[in-house]
């Protein structure tokens, strides 16, 4: 039901195509472009616009371009991913309980969350990944950290704001417990502003990523991801276009096929929606 | 004399607000026995709500005891209260918000009894479904519908499908009839009374409508912020109404008859208060026109009749 | 003969929304005296609302749509004024007063701006003592001390802020007023008093009167005529006298009657009407309640009812068909 909702929903299939076709260029990556051509530097080659050999160029370096993006995706769409669904994750349950429970539960989460959104996500991502040592998966945790409490928020307040709903008094009235509650009576409902949060913070996540990779933690040079890329090509960007549209579209991209699938999935879970 | 289905003894519920302690229910003492209907009236914020809720723990009492079949359940450990619950359901006032947007029709109904486990397999609870549906005058081909594309008539008989789902002995009816329209609204009273016949239920009847409250209630309870005012019978109630706030009521209510159109009526002063940390003595007294010193003391029931009760100083002295 | 002060003549109004057409007024007709009250009657989704917003000229825009018809006020037609025509005439000719007190006043004013600002709006020749003077005044009249008008719209309750309304609807003196579902949101008591309030200042400024509900007893109370409505028409219309007899009345008023418990009357079961009401999207050729009456003829589903007269009372249903002979 679900599903066939979805299905209706041409912006919504369009984004899932896309996204799709990303990640199966991703994963597929090693079929079409060999792995050493990511960091292959052929000053000869710098500058090269894109087409013929190189399908999007090279860069100052004579580094192929479509080889990094595409090997630079696996960092920046699948960790974005990653960050999106353990920070989702985390901030319905953080929220879910403080909302529902209400009382001293709710005091303690929310407090420790407003202490986290008291210092500023990228401060915050700094710090963690200064305190773990580099490398992709603790930068994943690092930005997690960073995007929980602003999911927490949202969870929190929608179920707030549904908590007192009498379907959720004839819910406790045949005695269901507190879990079955929560996950079938209340989050469902809830969802939609969450949905949209998620996708909206995925776009978020890449750019936090690149700018982690501009400042040298996280991900460097000359690991490959679309953030990183953005950022060392922005001297040449005035004369060689291409090296900033390129990242730039790839980034909007999944943002928007992320996004769109927000917006298809918050409606299709709805069935208030017209079909 | 046989122990009543509900009773309740001193029962209170104060809730905490900044402006001091809010006294909802005011030592309410109440019986309902087996395939009686009780009906609550009062004007919002008399806590007849939140007695309701109360009694079915939906809310935590302040202080007091509610008593099924003479057990205290307040005092029930969460398993023994998941037995007593499925003795005791309620019907919700606005069809709109008392049923889960994201189930359909089916699933609605279905939840209790998954949850309670009283029916087991698939096919037992699609068959048990039917059945209720069927009880409460749903066609069978709303089973897979959504509560939003019905109307309120509709969607209150879901309500009562849902709550009949566990064989409730006693229903908490909380103005089950005041959101729907005047000839839908005769449907459903007709249904609940068939439903009562038929299962021998008790209700709690709450309602902010005399009219409806005296056409399906044995007996009726007056309440006025947060104090029980008058029981009585209901042939009782309405011919010798006798506090003063039980005669105000009855004679506001607009009429169709048109005899008693130009009668002179009482019409109060004043509005309702909230009941935040009341001076003790009779709530009503500010807006009462026999109002006497005697007024300003702690008011309790006493019996005029048989089975009238009053707390009033100048009119049950 | 008096003047009329309003004609609303086969008036049409639908609804254009995505999924249909929804026809929310279809051919309904009322007259108005001056001075005179009417009770306009009906369940949700009747056209209650929908008549009052088209008087008013306030239906939402591009959705509602008046599709034929006229409303004529004073024997000017309303559906030809400008915008800049209409404005002067709300709240000054005409006022209205909503259904839900907490929603219809502004939270940040206090409700003394809020008279006055209609009182600019209307009179913005009097002076500020002279203004000041008029909004003590009407406050006394609703039943607030004047005192009270530095004060916010949260400080008073439900009843208090219904009279707020009232206030402000009243101030201009308008020569109709319409109600809608003025005493819904109270309780009993403060209901009461507040039929009693409009009572008294219909005495005391004589103007006209729509009372909108759905509440056959508060129709009873203040009204000199009554209108049932059903699915955008008027099927019933008369004095209060002789409608609310139930003698001869149209099945779906007598319909009304036997739903209501009564005070006065013991009956074991009430006899509610049948079914559901019929969907505005898709009405029948013939009579719209044709499907829910217990005594449905077969002309009844092929052709729509005309308007059957005896004296001012009059049915739109083929069980009156004798009158016409009269």
């Amino acid at each position: 039901m679900v599903w066939f909702r979805f299905k209706k929903n041409k912006l919504a299939m369009i984004g899932l195509v896309l996204l799709l076709i990303m990640v199966a260029a991703i994963l597929a990556a090693p079929l079409f472009v060999d792995e050493k051509a990511v960091s292959a530097q052929k000053i000869m080659n710098r500058f090269q616009k894109p087409g013929g050999a190189h399908i999007f160029g090279t860069d100052q370096f004579g580094r192929d371009l479509f080889a990094r993006i595409i090997y630079g995706g696996r960092i920046s769409l699948f960790a974005g991913l990653a960050v999106v669904c353990i920070s989702f994750i985390v901030g319905c349950s953080l929220g879910g309980a403080a909302g529902y429970f209400g009382g001293l539960v709710d005091t303690v989460i929310m407090r420790v969350v407003d202490m986290l959104m008291a210092i500023p996500a990228m401060l915050l991502s700094m710090a963690v990944v200064a305190a773990l040592g580099p490398g992709v998966d603790k930068l994943i945790i690092a930005l997690s950290i960073a995007q929980i409490p602003r999911f927490t928020r949202v969870v929190r307040a929608s179920i707030l704001s549904l908590r007192n709903q009498e379907f959720v008094e004839a819910a406790k009235c045949c005695g269901t417990n507190s879990a079955r509650i929560i996950l079938k009576h209340i989050l469902p409902n809830g969802m939609g502003p969450v949905i949209v949060s998620a996708t909206l913070t995925l776009g978020q996540v890449i750019i936090n990523i690149a700018s982690l990779g501009f400042l040298g933690i996280g991900v460097s040079s000359p690991t490959p991801e679309w953030g990183t890329i953005l950022s060392e090509n922005k001297i040449n960007i005035r004369y060689y276009p291409y090296l900033g549209i390129i990242p730039g579209i790839c980034i909007g991209l999944s943002v928007m096929a992320v996004n769109f699938i927000g917006d298809g999935l918050r409606d299709a879970l709805d069935p208030r929606t017209k079909n | 004399m046989t122990t009543p289905l509900i009773e309740t003894k001193g029962l209170k519920k104060y809730f905490n607000t900044p402006g001091g302690s809010l006294h909802a229910v005011d030592n309410v003492d109440l019986k309902i026995s087996s395939g009686e209907t009780l009906g609550v009236v009062g004007e919002s914020g008399c806590g007849k709500s939140t007695l309701g809720r109360t009694i079915l723990r939906l809310v935590d009492a302040t202080a007091g005891e509610v008593l099924y079949d003479g057990q205290n359940i307040l005092n029930f450990s969460q398993q023994q209260m998941r037995d007593v619950r499925m003795n005791m359901q309620m019907i919700f006032q606005d069809p709109f918000t008392s049923l889960n947007p994201r189930l359909s029709v089916g699933e609605i109904i279905a939840d209790p009894i998954e949850v309670s486990r009283t029916v087991r397999g698939r096919r037992e609870i699609r068959e048990k479904v039917r059945e209720l549906m069927d009880v409460c005058g749903l066609p069978e081909r709303y089973v897979n519908t959504y509560p939003h594309e019905l109307d309120g008539g509709r969607r209150q008989r879901i309500g009562m499908a849902r709550a009949l789902a566990l064989n409730p002995k006693f229903i908490v009816c909380d103005e089950p009839v005041s959101a729907l329209d005047v000839s839908i609204q005769a449907q459903i009273l007709n249904l609940l009374m068939d439903l009562q016949q038929s299962k021998g239920l008790s209700y709690m009847f709450i309602t902010h409508n005399l009219c409806v409250v005296r056409h399906i209630s044995n007996r009726i309870m007056v309440m006025y912020m947060g104090n029980v005012v008058e029981v009585a019978s209901r042939d009782d109630l309405f011919s010798h109404p006798t506090h003063p706030y039980t005669k105000a009521l009855l004679s506001a209510i607009p009429t169709t008859d048109l005899s008693r159109r130009n009668s002179a009526r009482q019409i109060l002063k004043g509005e309702v208060a909230n009941p935040v940390d009341p001076k003790p003595g009779c709530r009503f007294n500010p807006r009462c026109p026999y109002a006497t010193k005697s007024c300003q003391e702690q008011q309790t029931l006493k019996e005029i009749a048989s089975g009238h009760y009053v707390a009033c100083s100048v009119f049950a002295g | 003969m008096e003047r009329k002060l309003l004609e609303v003549r086969n008036l049409h109004v639908r609804y254009n929304t995505d999924e249909a057409v929804v026809y929310a007024l279809n051919g309904l007709d009322i007259d108005l005296e001056k001075g005179e009250t009417l009770g306009l009657v009906g369940e949700t989704g009747a056209g209650k609302t929908t008549l009052a917003l088209s008087i008013m000229q306030l239906l939402p825009q591009k959705v509602g749509q008046i599709t034929g018809g006229s409303i004529l006020y004073d024997e000017k037609e309303l559906l030809k004024f400008s915008v800049k025509d209409m404005l002067a005439l709300r709240g000054d000719k005409i006022s209205m007063i909503f259904q839900d007190p907490m929603t219809s006043l502004n939270p940040v004013m206090s409700v003394g701006d809020q008279i006055s600002e209609v009182l600019e709006q209307h009179f913005p020749e009097l002076s500020k003592e002279q203004k000041s003077e008029k909004i003590d005044e009407i406050m006394n009249m609703v039943g607030i001390p004047s005192s009270r008008k530095v004060e916010y719209p949260h400080q008073f309750s439900g009843g208090m802020k219904q009279r707020i309304v009232i206030a402000m609807a009243l101030i201009a003196e308008p020569d109709l007023l319409i109600a809608d579902e003025p005493t819904t949101a109270l309780d009993v008591t403060i209901q009461a008093q507040i039929l009693e309030l409009i009572r008294q200042l219909k005495v005391k400024f004589n103007s006209a009167m729509i009372l909108i509900s759905h509440d056959l007893g508060v129709v009873a109370e203040v009204c000199d005529n009554v209108a049932i409505m059903y699915a955008g028409e008027v099927i019933e219309y008369g004095p209060i006298e002789t409608v609310y007899l139930k003698k001869d009345n149209h099945p779906y008023t007598r319909g009304l009657f036997n739903s209501l418990p009564e005070l006065t009357r013991n009956v074991d079961r009430l006899e509610p009407i049948m079914g559901y009401m019929v969907d505005p999207t898709n009405l029948p050729a013939g009579c719209s309640f044709a499907a829910r009456c217990d005594r449905c003829m077969d002309i009844c589903i092929s052709k729509k009812p005309p308007v059957f007269s005896d004296g001012a009372h009059s049915i739109k249903c083929y069980l009156y068909q004798h009158w016409a002979d009269k």
